[in-house]
């Protein structure tokens, strides 16, 4: 029954492996088995269902690559989307705005949820990793011992709690901290409130009193992480009626698979915090959404295999062109696919824009005539060859010449060009696969992933070439960025790496 | 019987979501179904329809004051039951945390021989409700209790779940039943949960064994059996400390518990109740699974009733462990605890209003 979800997906696609592309109704298909992966990773129904609809649009028309199963393939993008809507666009998970001292935090949740540890947590963790002064307060007056909980735990982490006046009303104890915390030269104070169920009006009306007396710069809703259906209930009550800033997931070193993370995100718009992990007083991490994701999908180590297939195809398409390359075959198809390359890069000036100090030449390149028309040109010429001459470029005579110039609507001189810029590419490669230079060069892109584009050389002139080697020198080091090995490599053959 | 209206009160206002659930599912289909009959003279069935659909999902208090008339005007609305509505039934049985596969089952039963006929909201929420009754009627059985004396009872469950809590209702009920009880406060582990205990066992008026912060539970529940037998008591109720089920070095100390009262009493413990949370998820399956592996659970007792959380997970375990079902949690005060009623609990999981 909780079979993964890349086990599911698999027998979904098992049939049509050999197609190019996934069509709507395969992503249908899937995503049906999607969408019951996260009702049972406890996602809530309606999350689930907009989530599911979120991504039918990014599923539909991509590739299918021949080492990935398109079961896989669709669990990669549902993987990343999972990941990148739990991270959001807070860049800084783990920061809370404590400042203006003494910052209030507002700790909120249903009974159980684990609010009292994880205060303290949070306190041990501000106090230690960012040496705040902090003071907690127990503001749960019903729980038995709830207080003499926080007061314990205050003890073991070193940390000071608010002395408990017995027969107190949580507002006066949240005044009185506030009042210590103001006298005592506190950065930081916590109150932690008595678990309350969110249709409780009268302790959600006293939470509120609470709010309204210390404007908390934070108020965290602790979850448990195990939490079903019922979290889109318990987010949307808190939220709506306190306003909280943030979440803390509790619990997560269960096994569960902490669908309620979702939930949180979707329901409050507010990040997650942190995630208890432990009943350790250090088990408090930042939340890592791709962590969370995969576990959602309960699907282990999918994603890394689907990145490590495709690096293996991209690898393995690297190394038949490496091994053409070293018989020095470097025909208008190889070249055009730069070009191609290029292009998609954002053109001579994206290429440019990318490389660290190159932003000076840019206005130096079209003076010379080096702009994408160009590019686009060249790529029209070879378009205009027959197969037979986008092999063998070599062949190309007067009559062959002329005739494929007319049809790109371009001289003949600018194609002589383009036939001397691959040959003399064609005579580097050759030379420097024989020195075994080509290799490591190779090894050193695809080490880091494809590294910075260097194909700038690709479109220009020989001239304009050793302009830009000149410019380079000056470069620290005069080489080019993010190539491994430091190698200069040979104009044109860069760029393999970021194939698709 | 007012402690039972307040009872279905807070399960009824549990369920509040999934009846307007229903009542959704219905209405979108009702302007579908009489529009290609426009012949229909009934225009009165149309307008409501639509005046529903135009005030969609009115929640809380009002939605619940007007439920009776409400109630009248959807008997009007009937949907042929098709495979879109099916699946939207599916799903609201899983909003309710009853899990996929047994959602799928109860929505498949109803549709046996009802396959494109009209229904009612009324009616099917009946069905819905009669097929949950079914299956958990089997499982509703009170605390069994045995002439051993003392009887032991091990708390167990993962953190917050409200163990203590539950120990602390419980024997209130069994000292205002004439038995004599003792606890044993074995979370050794949590700041302050002995001292919680405590405060319980004297609101119960029963005698709480405690050891210091960081003993070993198993050596306070060998103690525990000791003075339970020695002072003749009638239960001994043992709490333990939180722990989730996949942590295997607490999952070990729990088994070294049950190993070390069996000692003292070879049947012992005769009631293993693992207390689960209302809101949990399907994790509750894991919980259940693993926890009866290690210590032999004997029933489930469900917390936390009383928010909006359903329970359904308590479907999805008694149709694939069978565990009897001994009470729930419906509050925090020391009465709030209430026997397990199969019919009570389908129709307010449902969303079904006499």
């Amino acid at each position: 029954m909780f079979e993964n979800l890349s086990d599911r997906l698999s027998g979904v696609f098992d049939k049509l492996t050999k197609q190019g592309a996934l069509s709507d109704a395969d992503v249908a298909t899937a995503l049906r088995e999607v969408r019951v992966a996260l009702l049972e990773a406890d996602v809530s129904l309606p999350v689930a269902r907009d989530f599911v609809k979120a991504i039918q649009d990014k599923a539909t028309g991509q590739s299918v690559t021949k080492s990935v199963t398109p079961g896989q393939q669709v669990v990669k993008i549902v993987h990343d989307e999972l990941v990148h809507f739990l991270a959001g666009d807070d860049v800084n998970a783990g920061d809370l705005k404590i400042d203006n001292a003494p910052a209030p935090i507002l700790m909120v949740g249903l009974q159980g949820s684990g609010k009292t540890t994880t205060t303290a947590k949070l306190a041990k963790r501000l106090s230690e990793k960012n040496g705040k002064r902090v003071l907690m307060a127990s503001l749960d007056v019903y729980r038995p011992a709830a207080m003499e909980q926080l007061a314990v735990l205050g003890k073991q982490i070193n940390v000071d709690t608010l002395p408990i006046v017995k027969g107190e009303k949580p507002a006066d104890i949240a005044r009185r901290a506030k009042q210590q915390a103001t006298l005592g030269g506190y950065d930081v104070y916590m109150l932690d409130t008595a678990g309350r169920l969110h249709i409780d009006e009268v302790l959600m009306a006293e939470v509120e009193t609470v709010r309204d007396i210390t404007k908390p710069r934070e108020t965290l809703l602790v979850v448990d992480g195990l939490t079903g259906q019922d979290a889109v209930n318990v987010a949307e009550q808190f939220d709506g009626q306190i306003g909280i800033s943030g979440v803390v997931l509790t619990r997560m070193d269960g096994d569960g698979r902490g669908g309620a993370a979702l939930s949180m995100r979707a329901v409050t718009g507010q990040p997650i915090k942190f995630v208890g992990l432990g009943e350790k007083m250090d088990a408090l991490e930042e939340f890592h959404p791709d962590r969370i994701a995969g576990r959602i999908l309960g699907m282990g180590d999918i994603v890394s295999l689907v990145e490590k297939a495709q690096e293996t195809i991209e690898a393995e398409q690297a190394e038949r062109m490496m091994k053409r390359f070293q018989k020095g075959r470097f025909n208008m198809n190889d070249l055009k696919m730069q070009l191609e390359q290029m292009l998609k890069m954002g053109g001579m000036e994206g290429v440019m824009g990318m490389m660290p100090g190159m932003g000076k030449m840019k206005g130096k390149m079209s003076d010379a005539g080096l702009d994408d028309k160009m590019l686009r040109r060249q790529i029209a010429l070879i378009q205009s060859m027959t197969k037979k001459e986008r092999a063998n470029p070599q062949i190309m005579q007067a009559s062959r010449k002329k005739r494929v110039a007319r049809g790109a609507g371009l001289e003949v001189s600018e194609l002589n060009r383009l036939l001397k810029m691959q040959r003399q590419m064609g005579d580097m490669m050759k030379k420097m696969g024989k020195g075994g230079m080509l290799k490591q060069a190779m090894k050193g892109m695809f080490g880091k992933g494809g590294s910075l584009p260097a194909d700038m050389g690709a479109g220009m002139d020989p001239k304009a070439l050793e302009a830009a080697a000149k410019q380079m020198g000056k470069l620290p080091g005069g080489r080019l960025p993010g190539l491994g090995g430091g190698l200069q490599l040979p104009p044109g053959l860069s760029g393999f790496g970021k194939k698709k | 019987m007012a402690f039972f209206s307040k009872l279905k009160d807070r399960l009824f206002r549990s369920s509040a979501k999934l009846d307007e659930g229903l009542d959704e599912i219905l209405n979108a289909a009702t302007p579908k179904t009489s529009a290609p009959q426009p012949e229909n003279p009934a225009p009165g069935a149309t307008d409501n329809a639509a005046a529903e659909t135009e005030k969609p999902a009115k929640p809380g208090l009002v939605g619940r004051l007007l439920g009776q008339t409400r109630d009248a005007e959807q008997s009007a609305a009937r949907r042929v039951l098709d495979d879109a509505m099916l699946e939207s039934l599916e799903e609201l049985l899983i909003s309710a945390d009853m899990g996929v596969e047994p959602a799928l089952r109860a929505t498949a039963n109803l549709a046996e021989g009802r396959f494109g006929k009209k229904l009612g909201a009324r009616e099917i929420k009946e069905l819905l409700a009669k097929e949950v009754a079914r299956i958990m009627a089997p499982v509703s059985k009170p605390l069994p209790i045995y002439a051993k004396k003392p009887q032991v009872v091990l708390v167990v469950g993962v953190n917050g779940s409200g163990k203590t809590t539950t120990i602390g209702k419980l024997a209130s009920q069994f000292r205002a039943a004439g038995k004599s009880v003792v606890i044993a406060a074995g979370d050794t582990f949590r700041a302050a949960a002995v001292e919680q205990l405590q405060v319980w066992g004297e609101r119960a008026d029963v005698p709480v064994m405690t050891a210091p912060e960081g003993s070993d539970p198993a050596s306070l529940a060998f103690d525990a059996m000791g003075r339970a037998e020695a002072d003749g008591a009638d239960l001994l109720m043992i709490d333990t400390a939180g722990r989730l089920q996949n942590r295997q070095d607490l999952m070990e100390e729990l088994g070294k518990i049950v190993r070390v009262i069996r000692k003292k009493d070879p049947e012992a413990p005769h009631n293993t109740l693992l207390v689960l949370d209302a809101t949990t998820g399907q994790n509750a399956l894991n919980q259940v699974e693993v926890f009866q592996k290690i210590s032999d659970v004997s029933g489930l007792i469900m917390t936390k009733l009383d928010g909006t959380a359903k329970g359904g997970v308590l479907v999805a375990l008694a149709d694939r462990f069978g565990l009897p079902i001994h009470a729930i949690g419906v509050g925090e005060q020391i009465d709030d605890l209430a026997p397990f009623d199969p019919d009570e609990f389908a129709r307010a999981l449902i969303g079904l209003e006499d």
